[in-house]
């Protein structure tokens, strides 16, 4: 395949990337924007989201869209649920302490992680997606006869990928309007303002927590029950994720969520792009050391103004 | 006439686009108890940050014994012999009060050899009066104790010049008059910088006063040339007193 | 007996440390270990000469966390340091133990000096997560230089190789007192440290930055002293796992060997002497129990970081020391 061809596909593949690390990445920023934690699990409830999918769609049978419709359903809701038990007996009791939550989620990290080992299993699994038809996308070449459209082999997509983009498009749609249109997302703006204050206004600041914890989870599992169909359910999968996620929230400025959306969008195609030219892990070490050096040296981050 | 221990020239620290201390020139000669006062908002923790450099300044200029320290870092103006007793208290409160006054001694003394350090420390808390709670909790203390506590820090380093910011604050009505007669016996050995909102602890122990508001100086002299100062009755009392 | 701690105005907290019983704790503690290698069966020797040295590391790792009251989640990065620098020039180029030991540390120097250089201009979460990323940064690169570290996979020191000055280390016995020489040599090493000025210092840095620094100390250099220290104790802890036990893989740069020693730290006590050698041996009989059960081990690991930050972030000997003996150092 010629440069330009290639590049589109990789445009593509990152823009897939893009949509399902928005989500997470929304997810960790709200999480951190108004509780003012670090969930070091967020990667987890990632993956969580997956093999949930994975077990609902299994356990459905049927036409895999029927399967699919219903895990897309059951499994944000569900993993939700688990973020909210959690801090509610966990992160409530060490008061949201920033260094005591980092330490704990990093248990439960590996509580998430490894009763996922011992229930689903080291294999990697798919889930059907709901449809699945291929396209061929066409290329101008220069030939003979002038201007040609060509349609070069293997330069293809199919109509899930540009679904699930479609869909983190509709959701982070709806979640902008409830944080700006609705009552719950009044009272969240009002208790990443002052958490204090709110409280003396008679809001339910550790309910509110509950509820925000559970809404970043589910959103991180949404961008895994998005993605599963094209990348299988494994108990190691949550990785990726919670570190692409951290990068785009802290490039993106912590706890800002236009700048976290555009950071994660950059990220999802640039790790597409730069890993055509570049080896996986040669990227990833530029990727960690990027999310250092910001912090180290432009906190606020890239896009953030620099307080005075 | 011998240079002052410290002066400030024009010194200036502006929060945004409001300017919270403006062109204060101010000597303090060496031995002096000098007071700052000034209704809330004039400046003076602002002021007194930037001399023992807790905040940058944004104009001007620092010199304390003899030496230009504008540009140096908080620790290094201690090491100059400086010592700051904070406005809010700030002490080790998991530490025993033997170590809170250890690690003041410690920096101060050239040779910290342990026995040094012990006996430093037992002199510094038999003067404030804390001796017999030495190996209590910080913490633990009544909060008119802690005041002391953070005094003592301060008297642990051994300072050329010693500021303290609002030291009276809180304390109840005898423990200001213990406070007062500790003052009155420093008076001998270093140089005081005192922000005090407590008018009978300024007349009571400041040799002389300056007065800033809004940021300026307003006028400087001695407690009886303050009460008799009628700018400093504007400002400072304000309408409806006598 | 002395009551228990809140009951007594005079009840002597921290900073009386009676001078005598801290050497006197420390000896035993030593001494024990020359005992009981001649009581335990084979097993439990090799066990615990792995454990006296992941118990340097963590006792590396508590100077910073511990004392000085900086979190690292980046810690494996200066262990892999050690044992990659002690690992690679014997592997590669065939280097003796000695000069290749001191190379180890050397490596550890450098990188943690470089580290704490740059990850100090943040604090609190930041400094975390900068940790975090420096770390997984050097596990990556690792990764990436493959053709010589062998990745995951790892390379073995040949037992040939691991001989000084005639001492054999693949000999069980000469290893659990290589390891015990290090073990003590730290431990009497950060005993001296927490009561020298420096190190009195670092905790007056833990308990209240600011008042320390208008007490006139140079917080930065004393962070970045510790940062050194620390990252160099965890160095020396690498090489001499790579030395004694002959093997160095990417699994030691890995997330998992950063967020061990905070766990051996957070369950034996941050801030004592004895706390992280308390909290190796109890979770490294704990996941060996567990991993003979299932291959989910971590999952202890998970459960006990969860449970302790809840219900005991004094850990075993903060405990100790708050309820029974307040000298402890």
């Amino acid at each position: 395949m010629d440069f330009g061809p290639h590049l589109i596909l990789a445009t593509l593949e990152g823009a897939i990337t893009a949509a399902v690390i928005s989500l997470t990445a929304v997810g960790l920023s709200i999480v951190f924007g108004i509780m003012r934690i670090v969930n070091v699990a967020h990667g987890e409830f990632f993956m969580l989201g997956a093999i949930i999918a994975w077990w609902v769609a299994t356990a459905v049978g049927g036409h895999p869209a029927v399967g699919f419709v219903v895990a897309i359903l059951v499994a944000p809701a569900t993993v939700g649920v688990i973020a909210a038990a959690t801090d509610w007996l966990v992160l409530r009791r060490i008061t949201y302490d920033p260094e005591r939550t980092i330490v704990a989620t990093i248990g439960l990290l590996y509580i998430i992680q490894q009763a996922t080992l011992m229930t689903f299993g080291p294999d990697a699994r798919p889930v059907e997606p709901p449809f699945n038809r291929r396209l061929a996308i066409p290329w101008v070449e220069f030939g003979d006869g002038g201007l040609s459209l060509v349609w070069p082999w293997g330069l293809g997509t199919t109509s899930y990928k540009l679904a699930v983009i479609v869909a983190a498009v509709v959701i982070l749609t709806a979640l902008w309007l409830v944080m700006k249109r609705t009552r719950l997302g009044l009272i969240m703006r009002a208790t990443q303002l002052d958490s204090e204050m709110a409280m003396a206004f008679g809001i339910p600041v550790t309910r509110v927590y509950a509820v925000v914890f559970g809404l970043g989870a589910g959103l991180a599992a949404l961008g895994a029950v998005l993605i599963v169909p094209v990348q299988q359910a494994h108990y190691l999968m949550g990785g990726d994720p919670l570190l692409l996620s951290f990068i785009a929230v802290i490039i993106g400025g912590l706890g800002s969520l236009p700048g976290t959306l555009v950071a994660a969008v950059l990220i999802g195609l640039s790790d597409g792009i730069i890993s055509v030219f570049f080896s996986p892990t040669l990227a990833k070490i530029l990727a960690t050391l990027l999310v250092a050096f910001v912090l180290v040296f432009r906190p606020e981050g890239l896009f953030g103004r620099r307080k005075t | 006439m011998t240079a002052p221990l410290l002066s400030t020239r024009g010194l200036s620290k502006s929060f945004g686009g409001l300017e919270a201390v403006r062109d204060v020139d101010f000597d303090l000669p060496e031995g002096q108890i000098r007071a700052l006062i000034g209704p809330n908002g004039a400046g003076k923790s602002t002021f007194v940050g930037m001399i023992c450099g807790r905040i940058p300044a944004s104009r001007g200029d620092v010199r304390f014994a003899g030496r230009d320290i504008t540009d140096l870092a908080a620790h290094r103006r201690i090491g100059l012999g400086m010592a700051y007793s904070f406005q809010i208290t700030s002490i080790f409160a998991r530490l025993s009060l033997h170590e809170n006054v250890a690690l003041a001694v410690r920096r101060a003394l050239a040779q910290p050899h342990p026995a040094a350090v012990d006996q430093r420390v037992a002199a510094v808390l038999d003067r404030v009066g804390l001796a017999g709670r030495a190996y209590q909790t910080a913490g633990e203390l009544s909060y008119g104790h802690q005041r002391l506590l953070e005094i003592a820090m301060g008297l642990g380093q051994t300072p050329r010049l010693f500021i303290l910011d609002e030291p009276t604050q809180g304390l109840a009505e005898s423990e200001v008059e213990t406070f007062k007669a500790l003052i009155r016996t420093l008076g001998g050995e270093t140089t005081i910088l005192l922000i005090e909102h407590n008018m009978r602890v300024v007349m009571e122990t400041a040799e002389y006063i300056t007065v800033l508001d809004g940021g300026r100086r307003l006028a400087e002299g001695t407690p009886a040339e303050i009460r008799a100062d009628a700018s400093v009755q504007r400002a400072y009392l304000g309408s409806g007193s006598p | 007996m002395s009551p228990p701690a809140g009951e007594s105005p005079h009840w002597p907290a921290v900073g009386r440390t009676p001078r005598f019983r801290s050497p006197l704790l420390h000896a035993g503690i030593i001494l024990g270990l020359i005992v009981i290698h001649f009581i335990l069966p084979e097993y439990h020797n090799g066990n615990l000469a792995r454990i006296m040295v992941l118990a340097v590391y963590a006792m590396g790792y508590n100077i910073l966390f511990g004392y000085t009251g900086l979190l690292s989640l980046g810690h494996a990065l200066f262990f892999a340091a050690g044992m990659y620098g002690l690992g690679l020039p014997m592997h590669l180029l065939g280097a003796t133990p000695a000069p290749a030991f001191l190379g180890g540390l050397a490596t550890a120097l450098v990188v943690s000096a470089v580290i704490g250089f740059l990850a100090l201009r943040t604090s609190g979460v930041a400094f975390m997560i900068v940790t975090l990323m420096f770390a997984q940064a050097g596990f990556l690169t690792v990764l990436l230089f493959g053709e010589y570290t062998r990745g995951d996979e790892g390379f073995v020191i040949q037992q040939a190789a691991r001989q000084v000055a005639g001492i054999d280390l693949t000999d069980p016995s000469n290893r659990y007192f290589a390891a015990l020489t290090l073990f003590g040599v730290c431990l009497l090493l950060i005993a001296w440290l927490v009561q020298t000025p420096f190190g009195r210092c670092l905790v007056a840095i833990r308990e209240n930055e600011e008042r320390a620094r208008l007490l006139g100390y140079d917080v930065l250099a004393h962070k970045l002293g510790a940062v050194i220290i620390s990252g160099t104790m965890s160095g020396a802890a690498g090489a001499a796992y790579a030395l004694l036990f002959g093997y160095a893989g990417a699994t030691f740069a890995s997330v998992q060997y950063s967020i061990l020693p905070l766990l051996w730290v957070l369950l034996g006590g941050a801030g004592t002497t004895i706390g992280p050698f308390i909290g190796t041996v109890f979770m490294f009989y704990l996941i060996d129990l567990a991993s003979g059960v299932t291959s989910a081990y971590m999952l202890i690991a998970g459960l006990a970081l969860v449970l302790l930050t809840i219900f005991a972030p004094q850990g075993l000997a903060g405990e100790l020391r708050r309820r029974l003996m307040s000298w402890l150092p």
